[in-house]
């Protein structure tokens, strides 16, 4: 039991630092659970974040399969809901906010003044997902060159893009 | 590409469910393309600005963006219940398929060798993302300076690799100044009086 509060308090403290999402807090989550905590070590992080990998969704899903590794499904539970609950908590207090203030004259423009930085980050990590799937050779990079054009010049389905890199991937990076 | 001037739709809750299971069972290597694809272009809930405002919030907040996005978008169209409904619908498919990965992981000691075909779903993937940017440049009509901030925050981040919270307190200022100012909210000059 002391086990399972471990994990949601080591969780949501993760939860509340994690600006930008999973993979800024990645290396926080990796001090906390392999060398504060010795939960995991080097080895099975890696793979467990692997692990998540392939699964679809919201990359801080991470966090789940790391709690189960360390608590089973307790453990899951536990992760799921600490890196989950603190900040959606603080993402509703922040809509109520803005619904609140939505007449004032200021809060479109400032939250206006975010768009930028937000589009900057997402093309951001596109770059860094890119780069590391440029480890694979030329081949992914090309992949990342057409898709990036079908997404931005076309309204088709993604869903094609995606399934065309997992069959020329399966065929040709084995 | 001219943008449509088609209204928004208000979501019931039952689409809001629908759609953000979509999102989450759909998001190979990350939600945040096929969000803004539910969102904006198939199912209208919000206009690019609008989305890429609740972004931007859920950007500079701690916690997955997307999912931040989620809790803001669901509270705006049904409250508490649209913000549960939402959250669930990104989270409930991915976490089945994690359950079972894991299951596989802890009987065979290792991962269905799908290594090759997610090399190339990833750079698939790394591709929307980057698709997904540009488009929203085109469509958000930005102002020159605020072109220039969305590049620093990308060099920062991409190449730089500067930590986001560093990132976001140092150009969020400026770049909500500069919006400011745009709106007139700012003194333009001492003439404008």
């Amino acid at each position: 039991m002391t086990l399972l509060l471990q994990i949601l308090a080591t969780f949501s403290i993760l939860s509340l630092v994690a600006v930008g999402g999973a993979n800024a807090v990645l290396p926080e989550m990796h001090r906390q659970l392999v060398e504060l905590r010795g939960w995991l070590d080097d080895a099975s992080f890696a793979q467990l974040y692997a692990l998540a990998q392939v699964a679809p969704g919201p990359n801080i899903l991470v966090a789940s399969v790391m709690g189960w590794r360390i608590g089973s499904w307790g453990g899951m539970a536990m992760a799921t809901v600490g890196m989950l609950l603190p900040a959606a908590v603080l993402a509703w207090g922040v809509a109520g906010l803005t619904h609140r203030l939505r007449g004032a004259p200021w809060l479109k423009p400032a939250q206006g003044g975010l768009v930028p930085i937000a589009v900057g980050l997402l093309l951001a990590a596109g770059l860094v997902m890119a780069e590391a799937s440029s480890q694979f050779g030329l081949l992914p990079l090309l992949v990342v060159a057409v898709s990036s054009v079908f997404v931005w010049r076309t309204n088709f389905s993604p869903l094609w893009v995606l399934v065309g890199g997992g069959v020329l991937g399966s065929i040709l990076l084995r | 590409m001219p943008e449509s001037p088609l209204p928004t739709l208000v979501p019931s809750r039952r689409d809001l469910f629908l759609g953000y299971l979509k999102i989450g069972l759909f998001g190979f290597g990350g939600v945040a393309a096929w969000a803004r694809r539910v969102i904006v272009e198939e199912r209208r809930w919000l206009t690019e600005r609008e989305y890429a405002e609740v972004l931007g919030l859920g950007q500079v907040l701690p916690g997955p963006n997307v999912g931040n996005a989620a809790v803001m978008i669901g509270r705006r169209f049904h409250g508490l219940p649209g913000a549960l409904l939402a959250t669930a619908g990104i989270y409930c498919a991915p976490l089945v398929i994690l359950i079972a990965l894991c299951l596989l992981y802890d009987r065979y000691g290792q991962l269905p060798a799908v290594a090759p075909a997610m090399a190339g779903i990833a750079a698939a993937a790394a591709g929307m993302v980057i698709g997904t940017a540009f488009k929203m440049v085109g469509k958000l009509k930005l102002a020159p300076e605020a072109i220039v901030l969305l590049i620093l925050a990308a060099f920062a981040a991409a190449w730089l690799r500067l930590p986001l919270p560093l990132i976001v307190l140092a150009l969020a200022p400026p770049s909500i100044a500069a919006s400011l100012w745009r709106a007139g909210l700012i003194l333009r000059s001492e003439t404008a009086r």
